[in-house]
């Protein structure tokens, strides 16, 4: 088993407002801020918290087609931009599609357990709102695999092949449960959204949500399992946490207790070619999650709070079976019982998760990052939950295509 | 001849024009649907798309381009299998563009009306004129081997008179499209009494592939919507006059225009409407009616004098509304046009006056964009009426008597014989007009009691 030859802290997150459909303030024939609005603001936001950019060694930033999306290439030459004190050090973009922000988090964390860095500014970004959804599919088709699936791949290609998903579970553990502990999961992430401000559902007023997102799938204008209601939305936005060793925090004058600690984590590969078998599964998850639990020294029956990557609702419900929170086939019956919602005994996605609070896709490992650091650190806002003290831990799940590239991390309360 | 056999070459004439520009485009994309299959790949579809005016034509192509997109947007997930076998075409967006580029190759723009004497299918929408419509229609007939099929999108000439004059035999009928045809859902079907019956069976098809909702109207000219909408209009410049003795020009065109949009929850006052549509378009289509109307008077002195004096609304190319009775600022109206001051008044300076002499509205009040989503819309009508019935301000008196008028509009367009059916005047009221409910209605009738 792999150890920690060191401590590895993080602290001091920011996230911008997801930005896109369901924000009052967004328009789609409006100007809106770029990629260097974002990059700056969250950056500064956590600048801020640490005492400036002296105190930083190194930058990763995460992101995922910036090339397609603003046609922007060379994403760490625009950490300078964030503040001046940041210019001649080392910066990195890292990118593996919608994990392209929990890689950020890896490189950050592994930067400090080689000793390279102290502290560590790791952003995350994306600017989609730039092309119609219809357009914005093609870009993110580039997370499967483009000269093997997407000729013969769906117009909307990620929500078909999570319809497919959704479909094969259907099949094999029945519909009409599932179809309903869709609409659960959905009901949750916006109830949850709707407490933070940052939120892109923030002021989501819909009445019966559960009912709304019952409406039956329809595959002449979109896929056939899933609806509108199941997917993440098109979303702008940014998120920023400093990554620092105990030295490191000294540093920045923060206390341990206002950081998390990183226990364990893991990255995981599957190959893009290689064709889904088992699609009622996620076992890249399951691989990243098990790992990141067993380094840790811990089960998830002691996780205190998940951040689960549930750019379909029916990806969250079979995370919870990848986590191993309850067995194949029954992730439908845990979220009826209510274990999921904020009340219950493994609250996800307590901000909103990428249903509710938005999917900027290479912001959402670190926007996972910082709504875990909230949470334990008693520094969440009217989304804060109550964490149990025999169940302290957090863990981020963060993934990458069809679950194809996996980060998991599993934190605590700094001691 | 088949349905796709007629329609492999088409000409549109007036193409260049508001009309004529949406059936170039519907048209073309249903061409193109029906080149696409596999069985209809060897030949191409054409269609000419005709106008006078060189200017016109120059805004059509790039208008089509927008369109297209649009539609190919929305229809990604079908045109994605209609391409399956083009390797080249992997994202939707070269799909996108290729299948814009598919579409305008059918479209042969050109001012030469020759071009349409190969056509087996003419789509007439050029100026409301019978003379200039005989003219041409006939020079076509003529000189056309093909015994081709004419479909006019006149707002009120009858079809019978266009078909003696024209010499046409039977092959024309009216295919009323509603502006602008590419989001209008209604077309008006008027068949003359000498019609075939291949022209309504076509018609029947080609409305159905658009997804329009078709509605019968009889050979009368105005049809249904016109009928209804001029009378409405004329009604409310009497109402202008009446409200005339105790208020100005400017309050009482305030006035009824907030009664017929708000207490009556339509989508636009009257005078907003009549400015959308074209003050001269209006005065045309009254012209064009009068004579066939002897009994009654389809006459306004009011549209003559404001177009004397250049007041004539309509849209600029762009879509803005252009000044009429109101001059509109971001599309909203803020001033009101005063013809004995030749000027436009504020609106800011009359406006609470007006609200309070019209008094307010009944309490359950919702405005038009709700009501038509309203899953209980019949409920909420129900409510809202028995509400307004028993008021006694100002406004609702004019509502109440508007909303009957437009009844007495809708039963005479019944006793007429220009709709066949209650149904079909309230569907073109509700579809064509977006109307909340249709003008043949109960919920004003107590007070004729
Ligand atoms: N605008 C409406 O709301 C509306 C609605 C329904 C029906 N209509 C009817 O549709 C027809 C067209 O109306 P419009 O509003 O599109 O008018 P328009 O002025 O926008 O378009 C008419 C077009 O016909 C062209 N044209 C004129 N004479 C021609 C000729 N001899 N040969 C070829 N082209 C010629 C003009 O250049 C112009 O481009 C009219 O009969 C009108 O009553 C209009």
């Amino acid at each position: 088993m792999k150890k920690m030859r060191r401590k590895v802290f993080m602290t001091a997150g920011y996230n911008t407002i997801s930005m896109g459909t369901g924000r009052k303030e967004f328009h789609p024939k409006k100007a809106r801020p770029g990629l260097e609005e974002y990059i700056k603001e969250a950056g500064q936001g956590t600048l801020k918290m640490i005492g400036g950019a002296q105190a930083v060694d190194e930058g990763v930033i995460g992101n995922f087609m910036a090339a397609r999306f603003n046609h922007q290439g060379n994403l760490a030459a625009l950490i300078p931009t964030i503040d001046e004190g940041l210019r001649w050090k080392s910066c990195t973009r890292v990118e593996g599609a919608c994990a392209s922000g929990g890689l950020a988090l890896l490189n950050g964390i592994k930067s400090v357990l080689a000793e390279t860095a102290e502290v560590a500014l790791t952003i995350g970004v994306e600017v989609q709102n730039t092309v119609k959804a219809v357009y914005g599919a093609d870009i993110l088709a580039g997370a499967g695999w483009y000269r093997g699936e997407r000729k013969t791949g769906h117009a909307f290609f990620f929500p078909a092949k999570f319809s497919d998903r959704a479909g094969v579970y259907f099949e094999k553990f029945g519909r009409e449960r599932t179809r309903r502990a869709l609409a659960r999961w959905y009901r949750n992430a916006i109830e949850n959204a709707r407490l933070c401000p940052s939120a892109q559902e923030y002021h989501n007023k819909s009445l019966d949500l559960e009912a709304l997102a019952m409406s039956e799938p329809n595959p002449r204008s979109f896929v056939e399992h899933l609806n509108f209601y199941d997917c993440s939305k098109v979303s702008d936005g940014a998120a920023a946490i400093a990554i620092v060793s105990e030295s490191g925090l000294k540093r920045i004058g923060c206390s341990t207790k206002e950081a998390v600690e990183v226990l364990g984590w893991a990255q995981v590969q599957a190959d893009l070619t290689v064709p889904i078998t088992e699609a009622f599964r996620l076992e890249t998850t399951e691989r990243a999650v098990q790992q990141a639990l067993k380094m840790a020294g811990i089960t998830s029956a002691d996780l205190g709070t998940v951040e689960g990557h549930d750019c379909f609702t029916i990806a969250g419900i079979m995370s919870l079976e990848a986590i191993g929170l309850c067995k194949p086939g029954e992730g439908p019956d845990f979220v009826l019982a209510g274990n999921t919602s904020r009340q219950g005994s493994t609250p996800f996605n307590t901000s909103g998760g990428l249903i509710g609070w938005g999917h900027p896709t290479g912001a959402t490992g670190v926007h996972q990052a910082v709504t875990i650091w909230e949470q334990l650190t008693g520094k969440a806002g009217d989304w804060k939950i109550d964490i149990a003290s025999k169940r302290p831990y957090g863990l981020s799940v963060n993934m990458g295509g069809n679950d194809k590239t996996l980060v998991a991390i599993v934190y605590r309360q700094g001691q | 001849m088949t349905y796709t056999e007629r329609l492999r070459n088409v000409s549109v004439l007036g193409a260049g024009g508001k009309m004529g520009s949406g059936i170039v485009l519907l048209t073309a994309l249903e061409m193109c649907d029906l080149s696409q299959k596999a069985e209809n790949r060897a030949q191409p579809f054409v269609l000419q798309a005709i106008d006078i005016s060189h200017a016109a034509l120059a805004g059509l192509m790039p208008y089509l381009q927008v369109q297209i997109q649009k539609v190919a947007e929305k229809n990604i997930v079908r045109l994605r299998q209609v391409y399956q076998d083009r390797e080249d075409l992997i994202e939707n967006s070269d799909i996108i563009t290729q299948y814009i580029a598919d579409v305008l190759n059918i479209v042969r723009p050109t001012t030469a009306l020759e071009a349409a004497y190969e056509s087996t299918m003419i789509f007439e929408a050029i100026v409301e004129n019978i003379a200039v419509k005989t003219k041409v229609l006939s020079q076509i007939n003529t000189n056309n081997l093909n015994s081709p099929w004419f479909f006019s999108n006149t707002s009120a000439i009858p079809i019978h008179e266009l078909d003696e004059k024209a010499g046409l035999g039977g092959r024309i009928l009216g295919f009323h499209f509603y502006n602008p045809p590419a989001v209008q859902k209604l077309v008006e079907l008027i068949s003359a009494k000498t019609t075939q019956s291949e022209l309504l069976d076509f018609a029947g098809s080609y409305a159905k592939n658009l997804r329009k909702t078709m509605v019968p109207a009889n050979d009368f000219a105005g049809f249904i919507g016109n009928g209804h909408f001029m009378r409405d209009f004329l009604y409310a410049t009497s109402e202008i006059e009446r409200l005339q003795a105790k208020a100005t020009f400017a309050e009482a065109v305030y006035m009824i225009n907030r009664v017929s949009q708000d207490f009556l929850l339509r989508p636009m006052g009257i005078f907003q409407l009549c400015d959308y549509v074209g003050l001269d378009v209006c005065q045309l289509i009254l012209r064009v009616m009068s004579p066939y109307f002897s009994g009654e008077n389809l006459h306004s002195p009011l549209l003559d004098e404001l177009i004397a004096q250049g007041v004539r609304g309509g849209q600029f190319p762009d879509g803005s509304q252009k000044d009429g009775f109101f001059k509109y600022e971001k599309n909203r109206p803020s001033a009101i046009y005063d013809p004995k001051q030749k000027g436009y008044l504020s609106l800011a300076d009359l406006q609470s006056r007006c609200d309070d002499s019209l008094g307010p509205l009944p309490t359950v009040f919702q405005p038009w964009k709700a009501v038509i989503a309203l899953a209980a819309k019949d409920t909420f009508l129900q409510s809202y009426f028995s509400e307004l019935q028993p008021l006694n301000t100002l406004g609702a008196q004019l509502a109440k008597a508007y909303g009957l008028r437009s009844r007495e509009i809708g039963l005479q367009l019944l006793s007429q014989g220009v709709a066949q059916k209650e149904n079909d005047v309230n569907a073109v009221l509700t579809t064509g007009f977006y109307h909340a409910y249709g003008p043949i209605n109960n919920y004003f009738s107590e007070v004729s009691k």
